[in-house]
C-alpha cells in the first residue's frame, strides 16, 4: 500500500502557484495547483508550510476562498511582522511552490443543500471563507436567502469588491460597514458592528437562520454575542476566530 | 479583550493529524463543568510553548498538545468523553 494515502489522514502536498490576483493593498489571492488535492467544502481552510534553505519551517492556516469545484484559491492578508504572509502576498509568483495540507475543518462549513436562510458576518480578511460560501451559493444556483454583513476599515480594504458588486442582488445581499474612513457620499454603515446594526441586517430569529461569523477574536465575540441578544440560538451561530500571527 | 484567544478551528490540522479524522465537529464533555461542546467552539491559545484548549463555558483546561522533534505530547485530561465522527 506504499504511496496510498490513508483516508482522512493529512498529507503534505506540493502546491504550485498557478496565478496571483491582487485584491487590496494588503491582500492577494493565490490560485494553487495541488496534484492529489481531494477537493474541499465551502468554509474549510488549509495549512501552508514554508521551508527555508537551512531547514527552518513555518506553518500557517489560510481559509479557502474558492467554491467547491472551482480552482483552489486562498486569499492572504499581509501582517507586517509576519513570517509567512509577507512572502505569500509580496514575493511568490507563478510557478513557485510550497507545501499545503488539507482541507481542514467540518464545523465552519456551509452546504448548498441547506435550506435555512444564511447570514454571513465578516470582519476584514474574515470574509475569505464567507466568500467561498457566497461563491458556492452562486455556483449551485441556490435560492436560499443569503446576506453578507462585511466590516472593513475603508472601501479600499474591501476584498473581492468587484465580484461582490456583481453578486449583490443576484441571490446575495451585501451590506458594508466602513469603520475607519468612508468615501464622499457614502450611505452605508460607518461604525463597528453593534446590536442596532445586527437588528437591521440579520434575518428575524423566527426564520431559523444559520450564521457564519469570521474575523478577529474581538469582532467575532461582538457579533456572536449580539446575535444571541437578538434571540438567536447560539447553536445557529458558527464562529471562526483568526489570530495575529502571519 | 484577549486577541490571542482563538477557537478550535485554528487547530483543526493538528487534531486531524493526531486522530486521523476531522475533529472540530467532535463533541467533548468538560470534566470540570459538564458542558457539551464541539471542539471547534473551545477556547484555544496556541502561542504558549504548546497548544492549550479550554472549555468555552468554564475555561477549565480541556487539552494540551506539545510538538517536539519527532514526537507529540498530547494530554486530554479535562475531557470526560469525546464523541467522534466515524466515516
Amino acid at each position: 500500500m506504499a504511496g496510498t494515502a490513508v483516508l482522512g489522514r493529512l498529507t503534505w502536498l506540493v502546491a504550485e502557484v498557478a496565478a496571483t490576483v491582487p485584491e487590496t493593498p494588503r491582500t492577494r489571492t493565490l490560485v494553487l495547483d495541488v496534484p492529489g488535492w481531494s477537493g474541499h467544502r465551502a468554509g474549510q481552510h488549509l495549512d501552508v508550510r514554508l521551508t527555508s534553505d537551512d531547514g527552518y519551517q513555518a506553518q500557517r492556516s489560510y481559509s479557502i476562498a474558492s467554491a467547491p469545484g472551482q480552482p483552489l484559491a486562498i486569499t492572504v492578508e499581509r501582517l507586517e511582522d509576519g513570517e509567512v504572509s509577507p512572502y505569500l502576498v509580496d514575493v511568490v509568483h507563478d510557478g513557485d511552490a510550497f507545501e499545503v495540507r488539507g482541507p481542514i475543518g467540518g464545523y465552519f462549513v456551509w452546504e448548498a443543500g441547506d435550506e435555512r436562510p444564511v447570514l454571513l458576518v465578516g470582519g476584514g480578511s474574515g470574509v475569505v471563507p464567507l466568500m467561498a460560501m457566497a461563491r458556492a451559493h452562486k455556483a449551485a444556483g441556490a435560492d436560499t436567502r443569503m446576506r453578507l454583513l462585511y466590516s472593513s476599515r475603508t472601501l479600499d480594504d474591501v476584498i473581492y469588491h468587484g465580484e461582490l458588486v456583481h453578486l449583490d442582488g443576484n441571490g446575495l445581499d451585501v451590506v458594508y460597514t466602513l469603520t475607519r474612513g468612508q468615501p464622499p457620499g457614502w450611505t452605508g454603515y460607518a461604525r463597528r458592528i453593534d446590536d442596532d446594526m445586527l437588528r437591521e441586517v440579520a434575518w428575524p430569529a423566527g426564520d431559523g437562520p444559520i450564521v457564519f461569523v469570521c474575523g478577529s477574536t474581538h469582532f467575532v465575540d461582538a457579533a456572536a454575542d449580539g446575535l444571541v441578544r437578538l434571540g438567536y440560538d447560539p447553536r445557529w451561530v458558527k464562529t471562526e476566530r483568526f489570530g495575529a500571527t502571519g | 479583550m484577549d486577541e490571542r484567544r482563538l477557537d478550535g478551528n485554528a487547530i483543526g490540522g493538528e487534531l486531524m493529524e493526531l486522530f486521523g479524522t476531522e475533529m472540530t465537529v467532535a463533541w467533548a464533555v468538560c470534566r470540570a463543568c459538564g458542558a457539551h461542546e464541539q471542539l471547534a467552539e473551545m477556547r484555544v491559545y496556541r502561542d504558549a510553548p504548546g497548544i492549550v484548549g479550554r472549555c468555552v463555558r468554564c475555561e477549565a483546561v480541556l487539552l494540551r498538545i506539545v510538538h517536539a522533534p519527532g514526537r507529540s505530547y498530547v494530554e486530554f485530561s479535562g475531557v470526560a468523553s469525546l464523541e467522534m465522527p466515524v466515516s
